[in-house]
Parts: structure tokens; sequence; C-alpha cells
């Protein structure tokens, strides 16, 4: 008996994402051209992000409610589909000048994005453990896909043993919520005993390993050095995209479980707060662009983990459920599109090879590429939280809802890590600007799908900085979280 | 023209226009060619004189002796969080835009020739300064003024990073992290105050608490007060915040300082003003007497280090610290005379330190240099270079018949009148400003030419001169026709004063009041969270 026509369509996107990657891999022998595979793999991410209009106008679960599609995870296969499409869009000249197989390359991105789209809709724990598979396997290949470089090799190994690791600890966790509700189902464990230490265990583990996803402090070591070692688009990927997947579980996990929520309050707390100064004050001393943007991604994922406390810690008040949720949805949005951006900026700059990656090489950018220095202050001024930008109204998103939380100390922490990141972002602005270039550096002129990028980013940037109503209103729908 | 017609005629967005009509001079700027250097001078000019003619449509449109906000421009902008794009104009936010308009083309001229390489962005920041400001000035919500407030720092920063002097990005970057210090935590108190109320709009959040339907616990007050005022008093800047002060002004180019020491600073008192003693005037009450001390501090520490400054331009900036504690006594003895007097020097100090900081870039034109020794006997080859000094000079220590007198006069007297010794000590600052001015205005003029350098410098070329004579006529205009300035905004802090008052909170206190009143002491933001935010 085949599955009925609205399960298929819940799971389209997926569907989408994955074949385009196995046609892809199969049509390689056959098709020559780099831009026509770049073209079917831009097809695949365009047709798989507009098939997650479905289930906003049609939400439900899918195949006895191991998936469920709604508004929520329609934003999140919205967002995780965009990013792919813009990566792929990015990546193809590098890919030229890298001299790498477009191919394969596509595909992994590709079959990583249906992983976090499994991940984003999953509502049963095995369900999701699938999803973070497909997506982590996805991305060990992808961060050493330059094989000759010795950096991506480190990555990659990096990035594989870390992330097994995290992924046994959520297996176990999943183990352990299993003994004690008896079911892996989000929606029968909210009717579970709520008390139990072994539940309260069993969380405390899938949150370890999410951690890990969303290089939380302390469970984000390996980040800076897998960021810097992958080849930049796919640094991109990483930064946005299984960042945001992770936390669409966390937010489903610990809104349908809240019994868990009281206990850990402080384990979240201290996790933001940790991961917040860990991230700042490690940027503040990089000299590399992109491990600086590492840690800046570090330090975002903590002004996230505000938002999330702010939501773990709603004592059943749904209004500050919903403040919290949209919270955490806009700021993944602004900081993905700013981070797709910066890092699309990072990787064109590099030259072949990834060579120019100092900040000193950005001396002068100013003068000798306008458009990208101006491109690029203005995701690094999106990044520090200025207005105008989605990353200010972000933050100021975040700030309310961790003061209606209550949480008015781990907001006074986050306004102080703001000031500490100024630092570091301005640093980068003074030396494109107010820095001469160094002898011998050629402008390099950027190819027309990278122009491209950076305007969808800038405007769409400067875009939700000043108009977010119609985000805000969709992303805090009324019962969006739980399914109601 | 009555405001009605003047309300008619803009289509009910004058205030609107006042903003961002730089704005679109400086997208003008951006079609021109970078290497057309005179046109992209002439337009900036021009943009930035018609923005002052404009802002001058704002003065009918404040009646006299009216205290309330004029012009307003209400529009829905973000739905959730209710987020109002709100603008008005009162006598005190009046001027301020005009001192800003008015300092803007002055500047402009004064980049005219000491400005060389990337004139476009430098004149493309000059005029997104002046929108960030004006907007700052005009805003009636909290949220629009705090975006305002942030956006200026962006060109700020530029103008001090690229265009400064020797130790520029050290300055900039110190600049632009002090006030986010500040203003972050502000942010999280405007949040807070959101979460009291429920809305940013100002003139609501004042009518909410001064008709005690809000009440905040004394805890809650003291942080908001304090929230709010540490970003102002950075800003000022106010002893002890006030180290930023000297290195911005003193690397930045000329027009930076200007509008720096001009109209930035302003924002801070105007902050103070605006939101501090409305919002919180319990706690602005309990902490008037330790400001009104660090505003002495400042007066006579500022007069100080500016009396032995051996660098024109840090004594320049030095004085400004010393001036603006005389507006933050002003503001902070609570009277309105006093207030009258803080608001008018803020704009005397606008002018006659934005005059010294021009003259002092004239010199550094001339010789790339702001030592005092480096100077000596100007008197001989620049005479009228030296009398507009003298005149501004003079202004600045406050003589009477000048600018520099009426408000420190005012300030002076509204203070002694609740405490005379604040008013004693304050006092010195205006000899101590005597000293420093006087003094300094001797080594670099007088005596004999002691540097070969010195001897052929050339005076005054005509367009310095006529900048140095329109701020010359300003300051005598000041100083002799002060009541057109006080009449139209002595209401208006009348106003403030007066919603500084909490009558229910007069009533209440004899008996205890109950749990149950609308205006329980004992609530705590918490409680009254919860009756006033269940939105």
């Amino acid at each position: 008996m085949s599955p009925p026509v609205e399960d298929i369509l819940r799971v389209m996107p997926e569907l989408i994402f994955c074949g385009f990657g196995v046609l892809l891999m199969l049509l390689q022998p056959f098709l020559r051209e780099r831009n026509g595979m770049a073209f079917l793999a831009l097809c695949g991410a365009g047709l798989g992000t507009l098939a997650s209009i479905f289930p906003l106008v049609n939400a439900g679960s899918a195949f006895g409610e191991l998936i469920r599609a709604d508004g929520f995870s329609g934003f999140f296969h919205l967002l995780v589909g965009l990013v792919a499409f813009l990566v792929i869009l990015a990546s193809a000249p590098y890919l030229e000048r890298e001299r790498l197989a477009p191919a394969e390359f596509y595909a992994l991105v590709l079959f990583a994005t249906a992983g976090m789209g499994v991940l984003a809709s999953a509502q049963e724990l095995l369900t999701a453990f699938i999803g973070l598979e497909m997506s982590s396997i996805s991305s060990y290949v992808l961060a050493g896909y330059r094989r000759e470089s010795l950096k991506a090799g480190e990555s990659a190994m990096k990035y594989f043993l870390l992330g097994s690791f995290a992924t046994a600890f959520f297996l176990y966790g999943i183990a352990l919520v299993y003994g004690a509700t008896g079911t892996t189902r989000l929606s029968q464990m909210s009717a579970a005993d709520p008390g139990g230490n072994l539940l309260r265990l069993g969380l405390a583990l899938i949150l370890i390993g999410l951690g890990f996803k969303v290089a939380a402090a302390p469970f984000q070591v390996w980040t800076p050095d897998v960021y810097e070692g992958a080849p930049t688009p796919v640094t991109a990927l990483f930064s946005a995209g299984p960042k945001a997947a992770a936390f669409a579980l966390l937010l489903r996990i610990f809104s349908t479980v809240p019994a868990a929520n009281e206990f850990w309050f402080w384990a979240f707390w201290i996790l933001a707060a940790l991961t917040m100064f860990v991230g700042n004050l490690g940027a503040l001393v990089q000299t590399n662009v992109k491990r600086m943007l590492a840690y800046s991604s570090i330090a975002h994922a903590g002004y996230i983990l505000v938002a999330f406390c702010a939501v773990a810690f709603t004592r059943g008040d749904d209004e500050r459920l919903t403040a919290g949720v949209a919270a955490v949805l806009y700021y993944l949005l602004a900081y993905a599109l700013v981070k797709l951006g910066a890092f699309t900026v990072v990787s064109h700059l590099g030259g072949a090879g990834e060579k120019r990656l100092d900040l000193n090489d950005y001396a002068g950018l100013g003068q000798r590429q306008p458009v990208a220095a101006a491109a690029l202050s203005l995701y690094l001024l999106s990044l520090l939280g200025l207005p105008v930008t989605a990353g200010f109204l972000g933050k100021f998103y975040i700030f309310k809802a961790a003061i209606h939380s209550n949480l008015i100390w781990l907001a006074v922490l986050m306004a102080i890590n703001s000031v500490i990141g100024a630092y570091y972002y301005l640093r980068l602005i003074v030396i494109m600007y107010m820095r001469d270039s160094q002898p011998g550096v050629d402008r390099i002129p950027f190819p027309a799908s990278v122009n491209l990028v950076l305007m969808i980013t800038a405007l769409g940037t400067v875009y939700f900085g000043l108009f977010p109503n119609r985000l805000i209103a969709f992303a805090s729908h009324p019962g969006f979280i739980l399914g109601r | 023209m009555t405001p009605a017609t003047l309300h008619f005629v803009s289509g009910g967005h004058l205030l609107t226009v006042v903003i961002f009509f730089p704005a679109l001079g400086a997208l003008a700027l951006l079609i021109l060619r970078s290497e057309d250097h005179e046109w992209i001078r002439r337009v900036s000019f021009t943009v930035a004189a018609a923005e002052f003619v404009l802002s001058l449509l704002l003065i009918p449109g404040v009646p006299l002796g009216s205290g309330t906000y004029h012009l307003e421009e209400f529009h829905p902008w973000i739905a959730s969080p209710p987020i109002q794009y709100h603008l008005g104009v009162d006598g005190i936010s009046l001027f301020l835009v005009i001192l800003t308009t008015f300092l803007t083309p002055i500047s402009i001229l004064a980049s005219w020739t000491s400005i060389h390489a990337r004139v476009k962005e430098f004149f493309v920041m000059l005029l997104l300064l002046e929108v960030g400001i004006v907007g700052v000035f005009l805003s009636l919500n909290l949220f629009l003024f705090f975006l305002f407030w942030e956006v200026m720092l962006i060109p700020m920063y530029f103008l001090i990073g690229i265009w400064g002097h020797e130790r520029r990005i050290y300055a900039a970057v110190k600049f632009v992290l002090y006030t986010m210090a500040g203003s972050i935590l502000m942010l999280v108190g405007i949040l807070w105050l959101y979460n009291a109320t429920g809305t940013f709009d100002l003139p609501t959040i004042q009518q909410m608490l001064q008709g005690g339907l809000l009440a905040l616990s004394p805890r809650a007050e003291t942080l908001l007060f304090l929230a709010f005022f540490v970003a102002f008093a950075i800003k000022v800047p106010l002893f002890p915040f006030h180290t930023w002060l000297p290195d911005a002004h003193v690397e930045a180019p000329t027009a930076g300082s200007v509008i720096l020491a001009g109209v930035l600073l302003k924002m801070g008192t105007y902050g103070m003003i605006r939101f501090c003693l409305p919002l919180f005037p319990d706690a602005s009450r309990r902490y008037a007497p330790a400001i009104a001390v660090l505003a002495i501090i400042g007066i006579i520490y500022g007069a100080l280090v500016a009396l032995v400054q051996p660098n024109l331009k840090k004594l320049v900036a030095y004085s400004s610290v010393s001036h603006l504690g005389f507006v933050v006594l002003g503001i902070f003895a609570l009277q309105n005379i006093s207030m009258q007097g803080a608001v008018f020097q803020m704009l005397a100090h606008g002018i006659s330190t934005g005059a010294l900081f021009l003259l002092v870039g004239m010199l550094y034109d001339r010789r790339h240099t702001f030592e005092i020794d480096d100077y000596g006997g100007l008197a001989t080859p620049m005479p009228r270079l030296a009398a507009f000094f003298l005149f501004v000079a003079l202004s600045s220590l406050g003589l009477p018949m000048l600018n520099g007198f009426v408000g420190e006069y005012l300030v002076l007297l509204g203070t002694y009148q609740v405490h005379w010794k604040w008013a004693a000590w304050a006092a010195t600052g205006v000899i101590l400003s005597a000293c420093y001015l006087l003094w300094s205005y001797q080594r670099v003029f007088f005596g004999e030419v002691t540097n070969d350098k010195n001897r052929a410098l050339a005076d005054a070329s005509a367009r310095e001169r006529w900048i140095l004579a329109s701020m010359a006529v300003v300051i005598l205009w000041m100083g002799i026709g002060s009541p057109f300035f006080t009449r139209r905004f002595a209401t208006s802090c009348q106003t403030v004063l007066d919603q500084m008052q909490r009558p229910w909170a007069y009533e209440a206190a004899a008996p205890r009041p109950t749990a149950a009143g609308p205006h329980a002491s004992s609530s705590a933001l918490g409680s009254s969270l919860e009756r006033f935010g269940s939105r």
C-alpha cells in the first residue's frame, strides 16, 4: 500500500533534494559542462525550496506522525533551501577555480540539505537521528573536499571524529528518553511522566549532542579548525544550515517536553553565557578571517541560545514561548543571510588555493574593490548589530524575548558581548577602509553569480532590517511550534 | 506662517523631510564622478544650506509659550512589537536641530580645501551624519531614537578613522566602543521599559508614569535610570566617562570636531532632559546631588587640564568637558532657570566651541601642528584671524553681551537657588576658562614671531572670513537677543519639570498605599508587568 499523496507532498522537499542529488551523480559521466551541472543543482535546490511551501498551506503529520510538516518546519525548509541555493550559486566559480569536481559537491550539498530538512520536521527522535546523520555525513565529506589541502584533511578528520562522538551522545540520549517514557515520539513524550531523572538525563545528553552541532561552548572546540580548513562555500553552508536545523530540533524537543527545562534551566543559562564569551573573546585575537568568522559563529550561537533560554523558561506562558521562538527564527534567518554573504566574499577574495585569508590581505579593500568592501562591511555591521540591518532587529528581538522571560542578567551579558564583538568586526572594517593596500595585491573580479549572491544577501539584510513585519508575523504564529 | 499652514504645505511630513533631505543629497553625491571634487563640494554645500533653510521652517511651527510637541508625525511601522514612526519637535529640540543644520554647511565650507583624499565619501558621510543627528533630536519613539542614535555612529567612525590625524584609528575605535557600551545597556533599559508599559512611544510612557497607571519600584527605577543615564553621560561626556573625548577630538578632521563638539555631545544632555528626568523623576532627584558633584568636578577638572595643555586642539577639547559640566549641572539643579541656562549653554557651546575648532583647524591647515609652542606672535601675519579668535575666545569664556555668558549665568543663577555651594564651585570654572583661553591666546597670537615659518602665514581667506563672520554674527546675536531663544524653550523646560511631578505619589505618601491601589508602591516591576504586560 502506498502512502497517501499528502504524506508524499509533506516530504516533497527532501525527495526533490535527494532526487536531484542522485540525478547529478548519475549524469556526471555524461554531462561535461560545469555550468550544466550547476544549473541542475540550482534547479534541485530551487524546486525543493518551492516544494516546502505546501506544508505552509496544508500543515499536518505524515507517515504516522514521524514527520510533522507545518509552518515551523516550512520556515526551516525555506531557510535551508535558500542557503543551499545560494551556496551552490556561489560555489560554481569557486569549484572551477580550485579545479574540484562539481557533481559530487552539489550532490552532497543537496543531501545535507535534505538531512537538515528531515531534522527540522522530525516529530520522532529516531527520524531526527536519521536526518542528523544524513546532514552530518555529507558535511564530513564536504569539509575534506579539497583533498590536496592538509588543512582540509584535518578539518574533515576533526569534524568526523567529534561529530560522531556527539552523535553517540545524541543516540544515547534517545535511548535513555525511550527508557524513561517508553516512546520516542515527541507528542507522546509530553504526556509521559515528567519527573523522572532518567528523562532529565536523556534530555541532557540530547542537549550535549545538539550542542556540538550548534557549536555551543564547551562543545565548540572543533568549530574554528573545521571552519578554517573546509572550502569556504562549505564553511558558509556549515555556519548557516546545520546550525539552523539543529536549533529547530532543539526548539521542538525542549518546548514539547518542558518538564526538564526547569531542572536544566541553569545549564541552558550557563551554556548561553559561556558560548557568547568564548566566541567573542576567541575572535578578538584571530588574524585569519575565516577563523575570526568561525569564532563569531560561536558567539552568535550564544546569542541564539539566549533566546532559546527564553523559550525554555516560559513557565507555561504561551506568549513568552511565541516571542522566544520568533526571536530564534528571525535571528537564524538574519544570521544565515549575513554569514553566507560574508563567507562568499571571503571565498572569492582568498584567491586560488585560498591563500589570502589574513586580516592584512584586506588592507585597502575599500579602494581596491569598493563593492565587495561595502558588502562585507554591511554584513559585519549586521553581525555587530547596528540598526537598519537585520542583525540589529535580530538582537533586538532576542533582548526582548530575554527580558520578557525575566532573564535580565543574561540580556546584560549579551549586551556586554555585543560590545566585545564590535571591536573585532570594526577591526576588519578599519583594515579595509583605513589601511593602504599592500603592494602586489590585485583586484579580483567577482563573477556574476557571486555578485548575485551578494546582492540577494545584502538586500535581504537591509529589507528585513527595515520591514520585519511579515516575517515576525509568520514566525510568531500562535501555537506555531507545538503543532496546535 | 502659522503651524497649521506649515503642516498643510509640507503634507504633514515636514519633520521627515528635514531628517532625510541630507540622505537624498548623499545619494545625489554618489551619482557624481569621484574625481569631480569641485562639484561634489558645491552639491553638498547646496544640500546642507537648503537643509538649513528647511529647518528654519520649524521655528514658526513651534508657537511661543507652548511646551508640547508639534508637527507630529505618527505612522505604524513594525507591528510586533508595536513600534511607531513618531516624530515631533518642541522648544528644546527645535534649536538643537537648527544648530545641527547650521554647523553642517559651515563644516562643509571648512573642509573645502583641507580634504583631498576620498572627497566624495567624506561629504557623503557628513550628510549621513546629519541625518542621524537630526533624527535623534526629532524622534519621539524610544526605538526610533535608539536607531538614529546608533546609526549616527558609523559616519562619525569613518570621519575620524579615514580623514583623521595620526592616531585616528585608535580614536575612532575608542569612540565607537565607548558609545556602544553605554547605548547597548540603554537598549536593555528601553526593552525593560517596554516590557512594563507595552509601548515604545515616549509621550504614552510619560503619560502612563505621570498618571500613575504604571509604578516602577524604586529599584527598577534606579536601574532603568542608570541604564539611560550612563549612555548619555558617556556621550556628554560627564567626568569620569570623558576619556574618549580628547582622543576623538584631536584626531578628528576639523569638520568632524565641529560636529562632534557642536552637536554630538548635546545628544547626551538632550537625552538627559528628554528621557532621564521625565521618565525617572525619583531616581533623578535621588542622584541629582551626586551627578551635580560629578558635573562640578568635570567643570574644574576639565578647566585645569585645559590650562596645562600644550596642544591647542586638546585644550579646546578639554574646555568642552568643562563647559558641558555646566550643562549637566544646570539640568540636575532641577530649576526652570537653570534648565533654560543648560539648553542655552548647549547652543552657545555648539557655536563657540565649533568656531574654536574651526579656527584651530585653520591654523592647522597652514602649519600642520597643534602645538602651542610652534606658534607665537601670529597676530602680526594674520590680524584678521587673530581678531576672530579673540572674539570667539571671549564668547567661550563668557563675556557679557556674547552667547557664552547667558547660558553660564542662567545655570549659576538657577543652581544658586538650590545650593549656593554648587554655584560657588562651578563659578570657579568661569574664572579658569578665562585663564586658559586668554593665556593660550596670548601664547599663540601675541609677542614676537619666534618661529620663522610663522612669519609669512596667510591671513584668513575670503571663504574663511565668511565662515567666521557668520559664526561671529550668531555669537553676537545670541548674546544680545537671547530672549528670542529662551522664550521658545522656557515652557518646554517647565513641561519637563512638570512631568517630573507625580501627583498621585504625594497623595499616597501619607497613608500607606494599599496593594490593590493602582499605584501600589510595593509593586515591583514584575507585578506591574502582570498588569500591563498582559497584551
